[in-house]
């Protein structure tokens, strides 16, 4: 038992460990040091607390951290890079559980006695956080499912959807009120399983509704919500600490969505209600009478050995058929030769924000040459070859150029000012908006179908040859 | 319709509108294009070349007047010296415009056009949005004069730029001071630099710090609190005295090590700021050079004679107006670009017929004149509208002030006020209503949402995953409370549930922690 005093303390120097953690990260020089921060403020916090609580029920916390902590390593360690979306939303959903779980332990036992008005806010905690709670733990596994194809990235849109959520969230007031006005704890129970359940359909029903192209913004917007549902625990149980914390990852994620959004000229609103890209399809069909060029390996090996300046478009195309390293392998051959090869960005690109930058790095593509769409958006008209793997909206020319086009006014890659472009695809696929991309029947555009991995390997044959 | 691109009349002017390529381009847009004899070749483009382009060559002044419909000009239309009349009265009636023409300072100019219901477009009141900036004449022209003032420079200073160690002695480099990085002051920063001077630049604008050093040069900084030269539109404010006096001081300083000074220094409306002084001058070295952009508003050196080369105290004193008209031909092949893409603009059918669209913010801005209405200043868009002042070019003489944007800046502080009011009011609900132990709290969650609001913008995009995956795992201090809870539990049920949220909280945070460690190991140079 260490004195209550020390725990304080304690808890002090996480909550500033957490925040130079988060600051750490805003340069890739300082970023693992950020890293390291955040373990050291978690491992003070968890050992201060268990160090506080009797020598009798230690044994079963560490039963518990050891079991979790292990299970959590083996995880990350096993995970590909590709599949760190998922992992981060299955992430997300353990908090929202804990959350929910923590919210019933705190009804049902309280830490400490409250009364009055006191009394009357901490219930309004408890149930705040098993609602955000519950929405994070169920929203996160249906992106999870989302994002590693299990369930239908596609948004679903019920009829009436809006309402649905309106009414969904009406019930919880109401059952919020009875919570707060009734004495009886088996009721007050009822009440809490009822919103959790409530609160667990709102959750899968508004994920649902969301397409796989908004996912970035759905995944930083779930981390948000894990931060509040922290956040409302830690009112419940008067912790500054988890107060902090989840104020800290609240904001965090509240941000990275709006910069999301913007990357999409998009309204949060619009995004968070879903449904995007289901009825506009039609409205900017191309017609029948356009044709694409197509070009071969050996065709595009002599234009990219004939070229000064490559940019490289990745999308989640590449993520999907893991060309990273096939791509790394060409930058160096390409920059061997002399030839300044760089890789142009979109916000949204992937599933996660920041994802290609991930899977570049993974694949030790120098950070240096992998450049933001707005810092390389002015080069397009100076470049000799636009490589673009499989992305499709991030480069929509109907984007810019087409004012009824669903997607008008996103900022996108402007690829096609490009002397050539050559797209890596599949086939003749809508991305995930599902419009038309007029970029394809461009006269400077060539198509290269096939698996982009097996593409991009063919092509370093073809370029060391 | 016909083109007609004049002879420029204006002493010494060398520039043309058109050049052989803009001609054919012009053609392609269905126009017809009549050119004056002689008009290029100021700027080495004889009529042989414009006739083999495809225009038409007019034998004289007159009739190029005349037949054409659309005249491209680079100097606003004056008094013509051999005919005694002005241009505007040359022109046909209800004919079209596009030239330099400084609308703030010609209201008569406007009147004249009006008079012969000519529809004109001012180049110099392009709107600064990035769609126009393809027809931006005056960064193009700004451009040139930053170049050039680093050749004139040179070719009256008595030394190499670059550092050299020779058989014959070492000597050391050139040590070149600029003030203003706008457009000129970053193109002479480039030159001085590419020819291996050692180049300082002064802007009170700190923004541009990072594209002053992205050029090569060290950015002379001010130990001046938190005071910003940035006004609106991208242009420089005017600052306050104690700001101007350490400035001052600075130049003061900078001036006896440097050799050469080459000012840009502008602010929008205003005579050009006096930044060195006769005691400057006095204390630089002999042989130094002193290069005035903003000569023609006045100087920013106290001793400039704009138009002319002098000596003083051993300095020379370059206050040359027409640094661009120095470079014709690159100057007139810029300027008959710009003319092309807002031909472009104007021509959306390609058929040789213009379309004033006074819905487009582009065009809106540059039409002047539109037949009997004088259509300037335009509305203005929610951002304010500054002729532009690049330095180096044409403009006759200090404007008159702009009125200031009251409007826009009302409209948002109204919607601030609202915003606080309803903070206010929240903030007294809470603080009349709640019980200590709360408001406590409360004060740390807001504190926190403001340290992460701060702390989280500065994350660059490439670092987003890994950001999201470390708050991930920092949310996993949820576990703090489940260990509590498990630590107190009495009833089993209970028990059960905080070991299952101890179990699962530590899942999150220690993979969390993981895969971040492993995507961050990942990002090298």
């Amino acid at each position: 038992m260490i004195s209550t005093g020390l725990v304080s303390v304690a808890y002090v120097v996480a909550s500033i460990l957490f925040i130079l953690s988060l600051g750490g990260l805003s340069h890739q020089e300082s970023a693992r040091r950020g890293n390291l921060y955040g373990v050291a403020g978690i491992l003070i916090a968890m050992v201060a607390t268990i160090a506080n609580v009797g020598a009798g029920d230690m044994v079963t916390i560490l039963i518990a951290v050891l079991l979790g902590g292990s299970v959590g390593i083996v995880m990350a360690n096993k995970v590909e890079m590709t599949q760190m979306p998922q992992l981060v939303a299955l992430l997300h959903s353990f908090v929202g559980l804990a959350a929910v779980l923590v919210g019933f332990s705190g009804y049902i036992e309280p830490l400490r006695p409250t009364f009055g008005a006191e009394h009357t806010i901490k219930l309004v905690e408890v149930f705040l956080g098993i609602f955000i709670g519950a929405v994070t733990f169920t929203g996160s596994l249906v992106a999870c499912g989302k994002l590693d194809g299990r369930i239908d990235s596609k948004a679903l849109t019920l009829p009436g959807r809006h309402l649905m959520n309106l009414a969904a969230i009406i019930v919880s007031v109401l059952l919020g009120a009875w919570f707060l006005s009734t004495e009886s704890m088996a009721l007050g129970i009822l009440a809490l399983v009822l919103v959790t359940v409530i609160a667990s359909v709102l959750g899968v029903h508004l994920i649902m509704a969301i397409g796989g192209a908004d996912m970035p913004v759905v995944v930083s917007m779930l981390n948000s919500y894990s931060g509040w549902a922290a956040a409302s625990i830690g009112f419940m149980l008067g912790n500054d600490l988890l107060i902090v914390t989840g104020a800290l990852v609240g904001s965090s994620g509240a941000i990275l969505s709006y910069i999301m959004c913007k990357a999409m000229n998009r309204s949060f609103v619009s995004v968070i209600l879903g449904g995007f890209g289901q009825t506009s399809s039609s409205s900017s069909a191309v017609e029948g009478d356009q044709t694409v060029h197509e070009t071969s390996i050996d065709e595009l090996s002599e234009e990219l050995r004939n070229a000064d300046s490559v940019i490289i478009v990745p999308g989640y195309g590449m993520a999907v058929a893991q060309a990273q390293n096939g791509v790394s392998d060409m930058t160096r051959i390409l920059r061997e030769k002399g030839i300044n090869v760089r890789f142009g960005i979109h916000p949204v690109a992937g599933r996660l924000p920041g994802h290609m930058n991930v899977l570049l790095a993974e694949a030790h593509v120098p950070y240096d040459i992998v450049l933001e769409m707005d810092e390389i958006n002015a080069d397009f008209p100076n470049t000799d070859v636009v490589l673009v793997i499989g992305a499709n909206d991030t480069v929509n020319p109907a984007a810019a150029e087409d004012p009824s086009s669903p997607i008008a006014g996103m900022p996108v890659l402007e690829v096609w000012k490009a002397r050539q472009v050559v797209i890596l695809k599949r086939g003749m696929a809508t991305g995930y908006s599902g419009v038309e991309n007029p970029l394809f029947f461009k006269d400077n555009s060539r198509m290269l179908f096939g698996d982009a991995k097996a593409t991009i390997d063919k092509l370093v044959g073809a370029l060391r040859s | 319709m016909k083109i007609g691109i004049p002879k420029e009349i204006f002493s010494d002017e060398r520039r043309v509108a058109a050049t052989p390529p803009s001609v054919q381009k012009l053609i392609k847009l269905g126009y017809e294009v009549i050119i004056e004899s002689g008009a290029g070749e100021a700027a080495h483009y004889d009529d042989e070349a414009y006739r083999t382009a495809g225009a038409a060559i007019a034998v004289d002044t007159r009739s190029l007047w005349e037949e054409a419909d659309f005249i491209l000009k680079v100097r606003a239309p004056i008094k013509h010296p051999t005919l005694d009349k002005h241009e505007t009265e040359l022109m046909k009636e209800g004919a079209y415009l596009a030239s330099y023409l400084w609308p703030a300072q010609n209201p008569e100019l406007l009147d004249q056009l009006a008079g012969k219901k000519v529809t004109a477009f001012a180049i110099d009141s392009l709107p600064r949005i990035s769609r126009a900036q393809k027809m931006d004449a005056l960064s193009a022209m700004a451009n040139i004069a930053g170049y050039r003032a680093v050749v004139e420079a040179a070719s009256h200073f008595g030394r190499f730029f670059t550092g050299q160690v020779t058989a014959a002695g070492k000597v050391p480099p050139a040590k070149v001071m600029i003030i203003g990085a706008g457009v000129a002051g970053l193109a002479a920063v480039g030159t001085a630099n590419g020819m291996g001077a050692v180049v300082r630049a002064f802007d009170t604008r700190l923004e541009v710090r990072e594209q002053v050093e992205s050029m090569g040069a060290e950015f002379l900084e001010l130990d001046f609190g938190d005071e910003e030269g940035s006004g609106s539109g991208g242009y420089a404010k005017q600052m306050s005295p104690e700001f101007i006096e350490a400035e001052m001081a600075l130049f003061a300083e900078q001036a006896k090590e440097v050799d050469i000074i080459i000012t840009t220094a502008l602010i929008p409306g205003k005579p050009a700021p006096k930044l060195i002084t006769e005691a400057m001058v006095k204390s630089m070295k002999p042989g130094s050079v002193i290069v005035d952009l903003a000569s023609e508003r006045g100087g920013n050196c106290e001793l400039t004679e704009p138009g002319k080369v002098v000596s003083r105290h051993g300095v020379t004193l370059i206050g040359y107006t027409d640094l661009p008209s120095r470079m014709a031909k690159v100057a007139s092949d810029l300027y008959a670009t710009n003319l092309v893409h807002l031909m472009t603009e104007l021509t959306p059918e390609k058929d040789g017929q213009p379309v004033v669209n006074m819905e487009d913010d582009v065009i809106r801005g540059l039409t002047v004149v539109k037949g009997e209405d004088i259509t300037w200043p335009p509305p203005k868009p929610e951002a304010p509208v500054i002729p532009k002042s690049a330095p180096g070019t044409e403009e006759p003489s200090p404007a008159e002030v702009k009125a200031a944007q009251s409007k826009a800046a009302t409209r948002k502080t109204t919607g601030k006020v609202v915003l606080l009011l309803v903070t206010v009011a929240a903030l007294y609900g809470i603080g009349a209503y709640a019980p200590e132990s709360f408001l406590s709290h409360f004060t740390v969650f807001v504190l926190a949402c403001f340290i992460g609001w701060q702390v989280i913008w500065n994350v660059t995009a490439s670092l987003h995953t890994p950001l999201m995956s470390v708050t991930n795992a920092i949310s996993g201090i949820i576990v703090i409370g489940a260990i509590l809870h498990l630590a107190q539990s009495e009833n089993l049920v209970v028990g059960i549930l905080a070991f299952v949220a101890v179990f699962i909280a530590t899942i999150n945070v220690a993979g969390g922690f993981r895969v971040t460690h492993r995507m961050l190991k990942m990002f090298r140079r």
